[in-house]
């Protein structure tokens, strides 16, 4: 047990344990002193701790200068006091410095209603700024296919460096310059689709203004909509469903998979179906493909590597491919489900309708920022055709939503068209860390005993451990199974792999995000609770107990697919349609 | 500019040869900024790299140490790199005034080289001859009670030295 500490903060008293910060006290005692760049994303090494706001001043006696509360330690019988007129002129000052040099297009502005300086601005409720005609920054937007830097928005708190340094190990960022021109940028200024950025969006995730966006295509999928020429189809990733309710005031966890379905066919999307069929056929190739290099190595063949790697995750994908161009031949060469589903979608589907690819626009609704660079990627498209046309987040459904009038709370639940809607309970765990692995192991159990699983919950792979490992019997043999969510988690354990360090692991899952596609960088904001994050994970564990069938490999239209169509998984077809291959970038 | 690639490259072998001679690559990076900068003249990107590289580091962090420090440069020096002292006694005997005047004549800005090669312009922290005030360094050179109508004189001194002439 560690030390306790007394102090009272606004005349009320309050003990917390040695090592707590004022600003921990205070929120002991639900005083809400705001805060600006300082965000601790418990369970993750997100602590940003620069403390260069000021916004969180508070009084202590005895001192002369005020103290910022998210680095102050609280100290015995220290007397804080969090709202005298020194601490909200202070405050106020601050305030009014940020937004002197702050653009005041708000309404114009992806983050508006999300944004934490505006709603500072709201609480503290200034109605005009002394310092208002002081220079304002002029940097020029940098547009990726995936993330929107607009740097005169910037107020410097440093969280986005922080998040993809410490947390991802990318190391994308750098905060540049001093005083008035700073920003946080890539190396050379260059743009951010030059650099090594993953396309993760935790950074946007954790913006607290609109510096950092995501790439916003909802009026793309409008115009699409509105083309009487094209047949639109849909597919909505597992993680979606377990958080669009958010932008619609549902608790945090609350499933609203029918009433998507329903919005997306008000919506007028022709088809609408379920990435969740793409997620059970990756499966199919995946467990295929983990089980040939198995058997392989069991038998003595020394050309093929283990463990496999899971490659569902573009962000992961592009990050190995600058971080570890030698071990181009670990990852699985299955397509991740967007892009398997867009490939299925303009081969078999379109033919099935009778129409060319052209004439087909696939959308998808993903967790994802990712997904709208990996979409844009050379190797998926045919003939300058993509397999997906445009890849839009859960942020931007619920915009779509809301644009189109919809009264969302009031749909009814409705299902996913077929054939490319049916899914297992498989697939819908895909969405958050552990999930895939486990719909693999439970394919892969099958088709190696040849018996049926009594039991197809492996809870041992489940949980939010960043890093985590897991023996599982099959037959007569121990699978011995890696997991990490985040990309600094992957790469402490790909190095532990690489220096010999572990015990051989025969698989290992990785996922860019922290929890998983549930906290991806597409997801409604959660303002650094990370409880939220983990209550998505939940909802989707429920939803695949309540699936009548939980193994991708019995998905009927799954099944229909390959006698139809595919042949064999890893078979000429399926490899042309369903595998792909990496490419080397460079390193820093 | 006059550097040949062999120069340049034997430059990266006494950078490299430095960095391995660290005892530790950590924390390091700002001494070994220091030397690159000292054996190349300025950091340009290829140095920057070659540094990010060795050291293990990402690029955007060294190029934000670059940019954070005001005494790292990206832009080459002229042939006579000139320093206005900007300390305080240099200040305010009028150090601002004869900054303005070599701005004005050389027609480059303050970090600037000009087009030829020749000067580049920066400024500097008080360099411990206060009693000369205000200063300004050309090359190894200095020069003490510097007025803006001397800034003239000061660069015809490297007018007519044997500049390449074909
Ligand atoms: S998207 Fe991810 S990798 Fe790219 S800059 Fe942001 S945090 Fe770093
Ligand atoms: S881009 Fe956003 S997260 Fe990064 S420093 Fe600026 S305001 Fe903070
Ligand atoms: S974990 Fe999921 S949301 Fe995050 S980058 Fe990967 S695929 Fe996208
Ligand atoms: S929130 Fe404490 S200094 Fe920014
Ligand atoms: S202030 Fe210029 S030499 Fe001291």
């Amino acid at each position: 047990m560690s030390k306790m500490i007394d102090l009272t903060i606004d005349g009320r008293p309050v003990s917390v344990p040695e090592g707590s910060t004022i600003l921990d006290a205070a929120k002991k005692l639900d005083i809400n002193i705001p805060t600006l760049c300082h965000l601790d994303l418990e369970g993750t090494p997100m602590v940003n701790k620069g403390a260069s706001c000021r916004i969180c001043v508070v009084e202590v006696e005895g001192r002369r200068n005020l103290a910022p509360s998210c680095a102050t330690p609280a100290t015995q019988g220290m007397v804080v006091r969090s709202n005298t007129i020194r601490v909200l002129h202070a405050r106020k000052t601050v305030l009014e410095l940020l937004l002197s040099d702050h653009p005041k297009d708000c309404l114009l502005c992806a983050k508006s209603g999300n944004c934490e300086l505006q709603d500072l601005a709201e609480k503290f409720g200034l109605r005009e700024n002394r310092f208002e005609h002081g220079a304002q920054s002029t940097y020029v937007k940098d547009m990726s296919p995936a993330i929107e830097r607009d740097m005169n928005k910037c107020i410097m708190c440093r969280r986005c460096e922080t998040m993809c340094n410490e947390v991802q190990t990318v190391g994308a960022l750098s905060g540049i310059n001093r005083g008035f021109t700073s920003v946080v940028a890539p190396a050379f200024e260059m743009p951010l689709e030059e650099s090594v950025c993953t396309f993760c969006g935790q950074c946007v995730a954790v913006c607290p203004t609109g510096a950092l966006v995501e790439r916003d295509y909802t009026w793309k999928v409008i115009e699409a909509l509105a083309d009487p020429d094209k047949v639109v189809l849909v597919q909505t990733a597992p993680a979606v469903r377990a958080a669009l309710g958010e932008e619609f005031g549902y608790e945090p966890g609350t499933l609203v998979t029918g009433k998507m379905a329903a919005a997306l066919r008000m919506l007028g999307f022709d088809h609408v179906f379920d990435t969740d069929f793409a997620a059970d056929l990756t499966i199919m190739e995946e467990a295929s493909e983990f089980l040939d290099r198995l058997t392989r190595h069991l038998e003595g063949d020394t050309s093929v590597r283990l463990p496999i790697l899971t490659s569902c995750c573009p962000a992961w994908v592009k990050f190995f491919e600058h971080q570890y161009p030698d071990l181009l031949d670990v990852p699985s060469t299955a397509k991740s489900p967007q892009q398997m589903f867009g490939a299925i979608a303009k081969s078999f589907y379109a033919e099935k309708l009778g129409i060319p690819r052209e004439k087909m626009v696939v959308v998808s609704i993903m967790p994802c920022l990712a997904k709208k660079y990996e979409c844009a990627r050379d190797e998926f498209s045919v003939d300058g055709n993509p397999d997906v046309d445009i890849s839009i987040t859960t942020r931007e459904l619920g915009h779509l939503i809301k644009k189109a009038n919809i009264d969302f709370r009031n749909l009814p639940d409705e299902d996913f068209d077929d054939p490319l809607g049916a899914s297992t309970g498989a697939a819908v765990i895909f969405g958050t860390t552990g999930g895939v692995i486990e719909a693999a192991v439970r394919s892969a159990a099958e088709w190696a005993t040849g018996q049926e699983l009594s039991k197809v919950d492996f809870e041992a792979l489940r949980g939010l451990e960043g890093c985590r490992e897991a023996k599982i019997p099959v037959g007569d043999l121990v699978l011995h199974i890696g997991i990490a969510h985040g990309l600094g988690n992957a790469r402490r354990l790909l190095d532990a792999v690489r220096n010999n360090e572990v015990e051989p692991f025969h698989a290992i899952e990785i996922m860019a995000c922290p929890g998983g596609c549930v906290g991806g960088g597409g997801q409604p904001y959660h303002h650094g609770n990370m409880d939220i994050v983990a209550k998505r994970a939940k909802a989707l564990y429920r939803e695949d107990a309540n699936k009548p069938i939980r193994k991708s490999h019995e998905n009927p239209s799954i099944k229909a697919l390959y006698e139809e169509y595919l042949g064999k998984p890893l078979g000429e077809k399926a490899h042309h349609l369903l595998h792909t291959h990496y490419f080397k970038r460079h390193k820093i | 500019m006059d550097n040949c690639k062999c120069c340049e490259n034997k430059g990266y072998d006494e950078l490299g040869a430095f960095i391995d001679a660290l005892p530790s690559k950590k924390g390091e990076l700002i001494t070994v900024l220091h030397r690159a900068q000292s054996i190349f003249g300025y950091l340009p990107r290829e140095v920057q790299e070659f540094i990010a590289e060795r050291l293990d580091l990402p690029l955007a962090k060294v190029y934000g140490v670059v940019k954070f420090y005001s005494f790292f440069s990206m832009t080459p020096k002229g042939k006579h790199p000139i320093s206005v002292c900007m300390g305080t006694a240099c200040y305010v005997r009028g150090a601002e005034e004869v900054l303005t005047e070599l701005v004005r004549q050389l027609g480059i800005p303050v970090g600037g080289v000009t087009e030829d090669g020749k000067f580049s312009l920066d400024t500097l922290r008080c360099v411990g001859a206060c009693g000369l005030a205000p200063v300004v360094i050309v090359g190894e050179k200095v020069y003490g009670r510097v007025e803006p109508k001397k800034v003239a004189g000061i660069l015809a001194d490297y007018s007519d030295e044997g500049e390449v002439r074909s």
